[in-house]
């Protein structure tokens, strides 16, 4: 494969491909947003610290800041707008998992992806898989609470 | 956003990419070779590094291989840090690699890229120097193996145009007893004060370090294994051998780093006595 | 009815915001639409030379590049030293020079860095006490000659020095005759940055007839506006400010400094949007910060611990320009004594600039810094008089009948139970097992408190109104200025609303974001203040509502008003509640049986100012900066590693005398989050400068915040004392949680480690170092 310029590319965004113009300099998260329209991806920080910007890809958050957008091609890619009623969109809302909200598209995209590949998950590996992104606005109880409130058995 | 453009290639073969790398050299273009692109994609936002193609290796299949064959545990380059601490063939690998940025991050971050990225850290290196490891290269001559430390001097040794391929592990090292400590500054995701591995096999004990100055380094063999040496001398030596590495940077001063190394080494030390 | 307070209500946009239709600034789309990109100034100061712009304004799809040439305007909020782009001289590093307007974020990044700055440097002023030294390198030249906004910022001539704030209390000579005991202490703590999650973003477009139209992520749309309309010269009608979701802001978005510059970019490219987002490397440096402090105490007390006199100097590290620094350094002085009943008290507190990045109000509004120096000071008076910290603090705390700093009285209205708090916290930390237990391996628990006190150090006038429409269902619209910035403000607006018209919370309908042009007023949303300016507005306009409602339903009804009561959108007469008619049949005005019918559509309206406030007088201090006070009772335990100087935070609790609860685990939340803050200033947040005053953390991945896992257990209590002219007895609360955590983190470790912890933030190398010494 070789792209140069702007350039055509396919990518499967919530179950659906989506045909866009980009350059390869673009990263997943400006596509997203700028050409998908899919605003709930947020930019915090472009630089994989804050994690507001976290998609998944085949069922595997990514910070979409360091994703090419050309690399997302062939895969499954996954935003908060694809999450329809997921059980920890409502866990979030019925444990104060947010004040601002600007972060928790990507606490939900992380939480999601770890209750469908670790539903029974410990203390150890939530912590390790939630450790990746930053809320400013809780002090992470809420968001503890909410992710354990759906990890127990089957998730889907 | 990267304020520049570049073009973007996906070759599916080791040959297809070195000859792309080539030709962009011919055509006076500024390429590079593409892992998993965060420390890339980071540093061209802040214009920290210029370039003008990226050439991805994550299409050619043996930088993608993960298994234990032949005697040799066989990591592709472009292995993301994830798959290989799931696969944990070699626990100290996958224990200190879960320890490299973040989850998420981890599962972007190829080996190779650590290996080969500017971040002065290259904690992945740290469980390779210590053991019977050999490096891949895709060169001119066609795909060399090179002993891990000739290709590897605090950080990867590749000529212009060269890249990894693989990293090979001796199956026999994969299962030796180890210890892995990281330090930070205070916080948990962040770049290591020090990081130290080691390996005990029945002859010696291995330990590298990273953090500690400006390159990962291997710490003296023959002071660790010392037969006249208490274990006290032998950190005092360590750290007298090692005072012209260390530097102060934001994590920690000159003198904390050493104290802090102290401690590490004492645990290092008790921990390997109590498993004999 | 059922009451509407005191019961966990989901707030209005929960499903918004966990589906990723919540639209903060940078979501919204406008066209057509152009991008802006700062360049700023690489050194902390430096004259300079000249800014060259012709290859920058030659690259492709660059439609403007501007400099201070291009505009005459000096902000300041208090004192106008700041202008927008450096003009002549930068004063710290990231200061903006130019704006780089071009038709893709792309192409302005790049040709922003092809603006060639020549800089001559000048010596940096580092920090406070190189800017208070004597003949001190001078930051600002022309200080005297400043426009001040208020009358209320005294500047020193010849110095660094922007404002300076007096308190004069009692008789020091007497208070120090009293004193048998004399303890004295030196702090400081460094600038660090609000962190919001969303950076600062503006989208501009100056329409044909050069009327503005700006979206801003601000707490302070009403003041964006009039600031515009004063810098520029703009007639404020003209100017229409709107504000979405905000994504964090902690006071960092109270300050008017990205929407100066998106004006001035968007006035070279009429008729066009304009998109001018921080970076985060931006966000942190280039928009103001979290101020620095260095303080000063000396406390005289009885040997019972009976404190009787202090002196006290805080000099705020307010960098390059001061901002609202001058109201922190009266917040400061205004309650420099905490919680507590000191007769004697000589405060002088300063802002002083410096070469390092401006700061402005941060949660809390100083009283996370002097709190830290403060709380230290009892924890220190506490070793020297042999009297149990606990015992010590409720010895001196505030009763009624005692005179604040600023010689106020305090009475249980205004100043709630800071007592109980304290007796709470006391259980809560189970403070008899001890406050310092060695355990296995090496590892020493241990506790430290802190008491907290803060008023709302508003303006005299801050001001609030509210409107009420009506749906033809019965249900309300509630419109109000406040920016819904994260603590749920809409909601606990929308239960005081309930609550008055005696409707369900779920019959209230609330207008989420502002628009300056039809929503009515608000000061700022800040200064924990928002459910009292705003709640007073919104009783006011549910007064007006129901009268109207009532005086309709009487002519409906037959019947007068006073034999009338409501509740759950009907009107009823008392004696007779089955003569009753449904609000829907009122709200557009009552018609009769004939169809004729009389008068309109029902429009509610309320609006408050603060009332009896005065500045404080330049001599003394004397005034009243706040209606009320909060007070509370915060503390933090950790387990400590004796051999490594590490730590972990195993426990923080607050008891908070909240007035009245009015949304339970919002309350919770927003003090929780309040401590992660602080417990982020205490143990890991600064801003680290080389030795040209150059910020060497100004992204995530090297300034650190509090991660998922390390936060530690929360309790949280509050004590309900009513405050008597707040809407349903609540006081403000949403800072407060900050306020004692970083000291009571520092009184914990200066215990578990034997050391004397007199500076945040507080990493294992500096309990190294502090060891070491002693």
């Amino acid at each position: 494969m070789h792209l140069s310029g702007n350039s055509i590319i396919v990518l499967n965004v919530n179950g659906e491909d989506k045909t866009v113009m980009v350059k390869p300099a673009y990263t997943l998260l400006h596509v997203l947003r700028e050409e998908l329209s899919l605003t709930g991806a947020k930019s915090g920080c472009e630089n994989g610290d804050c994690g507001a910007c976290t998609v998944l890809v085949d069922d595997m958050p990514v910070k979409s800041c360091l994703m090419l957008a050309v690399e997302a091609v062939g895969h499954r890619i996954t935003t908060v707008e694809g999450l329809k009623n997921a059980p920890i969109q409502d866990a979030f809302i019925k444990n104060w998992g947010f004040q601002c909200g600007y972060c928790t598209s990507g606490f939900l995209m992380v939480c999601h992806a770890l209750a469908m590949h670790k539903p029974d998950a410990d203390d150890p590996i939530i912590e390790e898989w939630l450790q990746s992104n930053l809320c400013r606005c809780t002090g992470y109880e809420e968001i503890e609470n909410a992710v354990k409130s759906i990890l127990s058995g089957n998730y889907k | 956003m990267i304020p520049f453009d570049f073009d973007y290639y996906k070759p599916e073969s080791m040959d297809e990419a070195f000859k792309c790398y080539q030709d962009l050299l011919i055509n006076n273009k500024k390429p590079l070779y593409y892992g998993g692109g965060t420390e890339i994609i980071s540093m061209a936002r802040v214009k920290g590094i210029v370039f003008d193609s990226v050439i991805d290796l994550k299409g050619i299949p043996e930088c993608s291989q993960l298994e234990v064959s032949g005697g040799k545990f066989r990591i592709g380059a472009a292995q993301t840090l994830t798959n290989i601490a799931e696969c944990n063939a070699y626990p100290l690998l996958s224990k200190t690699i879960k320890r490299i940025a973040d989850h998420t991050i981890q599962g972007k971050i190829t080996i190779g890229g650590n290996l080969a990225g500017t971040i002065k850290y290259r904690e992945a290196a740290l469980p390779l120097m210590i053991s019977d490891c050999s490096l891949q290269v895709m060169t001119q001559g066609g795909l060399a193996e090179l002993p891990f430390s000739k290709a590897f001097n605090g950080k990867l040794q590749l000529k212009k145009g060269e890249f990894l391929v693989s990293v090979l592990i001796e199956e026999n090292d994969l299962s030796l007893p180890y210890n892995h400590v990281k330090r930070t500054k205070q916080e948990k995701i962040d770049y290591p004060l020090i990081t130290m591995v080691a390996l005990k096999n029945e002859k010696a004990i291995k330990t590298a370090i990273t953090g500690y100055g400006d390159n990962p380094i291997i710490l003296s063999e023959r002071i660790i294994n010392h037969k006249l040496y208490n274990v006290e001398q032998k950190i005092n030596k360590i750290i007298n051998l090692a005072h012209s590495d260390c530097k102060g940077d934001l994590s920690g001063s000159r003198e904390y780093k050493e104290f802090v190394l102290e401690n590490m080494l004492q645990e290092m030390f008790s921990n390997f006595e109590k498993i004999g | 009815m059922e009451t509407q307070l005191g019961k966990d209500t989901i707030r209005k946009e929960a499903k918004d915001k966990v589906t990723g239709a919540a639209q903060y600034t940078n979501d919204l789309t406008d066209s057509p639409m152009l991008y802006a990109r700062l360049f700023t100034s690489v050194h902390a100061h430096a004259q300079i030379i000249s800014v060259d712009t012709r290859e920058a304004s030659a690259m492709p799809g660059v439609r403007a590049v501007i400099t201070a040439k291009d505009h005459q305007v000096i902000c300041g909020s208090m004192l106008q030293d700041r202008p927008p782009l450096a003009r002549d001289k930068v004063r710290y590093y990231g200061e903006p020079i130019a704006i780089v307007i071009a038709d893709d974020e792309m192409q302005a990044k790049a040709a922003a860095g092809k603006i060639l700055v020549e800089y001559k440097p000048l010596p940096v002023v580092n920090s406070v006490k190189e800017a208070f030294k004597k003949n001190p390198v001078i930051i600002h030249d022309s200080l005297m000659l400043y426009t001040k906004s208020t009358k209320e910022v005294y500047p020193v001539k010849g110095t660094n020095i922007c404002h300076h704030q007096k308190i004069r209390k009692g008789d020091m000579q007497k208070g120090w005759l009293e004193s048998e005991i004399v303890v004295e202490g030196s702090f400081s703590l460094p600038q660090s940055d609000h962190a919001a999650m969303e950076t600062r973003a503006v989208h501009c477009m100056i329409m044909p007839d050069d009327s503005v139209r700006i979206k801003t992520s601000s707490q302070s749309p009403y003041e964006v506006k009039e600031s515009i309309s004063k810098y520029l010269n703009i007639p404020e009608g003209k100017i229409v400010v709107q504000v979405p979701f905000v994504g964090g802001a902690f006071g960092g978005k109270a300050c008017i400094q990205p929407e100066v510059l998106a004006v001035i970019a968007a006035m070279s490219v009429k008729g066009k949007w304009i998109n001018l987002a921080n970076t985060r490397e931006e966000d942190m440096v280039t928009s103001p910060c979290h101020l620095g402090l260095e303080g000063t105490i000396r406390i005289g007390a009885k040997k019972s611990g009976q404190i009787m006199a202090a002196e006290m100097t805080f000099q705020i590290d307010t960098g390059a320009y001061s901002d609202i620094s001058p109201k922190i350094t009266k917040a400061i002085a205004a309650e420099c004594a905490g919680p507590y009943r000191i007769p004697n008290i000589e405060c002088d507190c300063y802002s002083v600039y410096t070469n390092h990045p401006y700061i402005t109000s941060f949660r809390g509004f100083g009283h996370e810094a002097h709190t830290f120096c403060l709380e230290r000071m009892m924890d220190k008076l506490a070793v020297e008089t042999g009297v149990d910290p606990f015992q010590l603090r409720l010895l001196n705390l505030v009763k009624a009948g005692d005179l604040t700093p600023t010689q106020v009285k305090v009475t249980a209205s205004n100043t709630g139970n800071a007592v109980e708090c304290l007796e709470r916290l006391k259980a809560i930390m189970n403070w008899e097992e001890g406050a310092r237990i060695i355990e296995e391996n090496g590892l020493v628990r241990a506790k430290g408190i802190s008491c907290l006190i803060k008023t709302s150090d508003t303006p005299t006038d801050a001001g609030a109104s509210a409107v009420l429409t009506f749906n033809t269902d019965g249900s309300v619209n509630l419109d109000c200025g406040a920016t819904e910035i994260g603590p749920g403000m809409k909601t606990t607006a929308a239960q005081i609303l309930a609550e008055k018209m005696r409707i369900n919370v779920n019959d209230v309908y609330v207008k989420l974001d502002v628009n300056t042009q039809s929503t009515p007023y608000l000061w700022k949303t800040v200064a924990s203040m928002t459910t009292y300016l705003v709640g007073r507005a919104i009783l006011n306009a549910a007064d007006d509502a129901i009268s109207q409602l009532m005086n309709l339903a009487s002519i409906a009804l037959r019947c007068p008003t006073e034999e009338l009561d409501f509740e759950n959108k009907m009107i009823f007469v008392k004696h007779d509640p089955e003569l009753y008619i449904m609000f829907k049949d009122l709200v557009k005005g009552y018609k009769f049986s004939n169809g004729n019918s009389f008068k309109g559509p029902v429009i509610g309206r309320g609006s408050y100012v603060m009332g009896n406030l005065t500045p404080l007088a330049e001599a003394s201090g004397r005034g009243t900066p706040g209606r009320s006070w909060t007070v509370g009772a915060q503390a933090v335990e950790i387990e400590y590693d004796t051999r490594l100087h590490t730590y972990r935070l195993l426990k923080a609790a607050t008891v908070i005398d909240a007035g009245k609860v009015i949304n339970p685990k919002t309350a919770r939340g927003v003090v929780m989050g309040g401590m992660c803050m602080g417990l982020g200033l205490g143990t890991s947040e600064d801003f680290v400068y080389n030795e040209d005053g150059i910020v060497e953390d100004t992204s995530f991945r090297t300034y650190k915040m509090i991660r998922y896992g390390e936060n530690p257990e929360y309790v949280v209590d509050f004590v309900e004392t009513p405050q008597i002219d707040a809407p349903y007895g609540a006081r403000g609360i949403a800072e407060h949680g900050i306020i004692g955590i970083p000291a009571a983190l520092a009184n914990a470790i200066s215990l578990a480690a034997h050391i004397d912890v007199n500076r945040l933030p507080i990493t294992p190398e500096f309990i190294w170092r502090e060891r070491l010494k002693r």
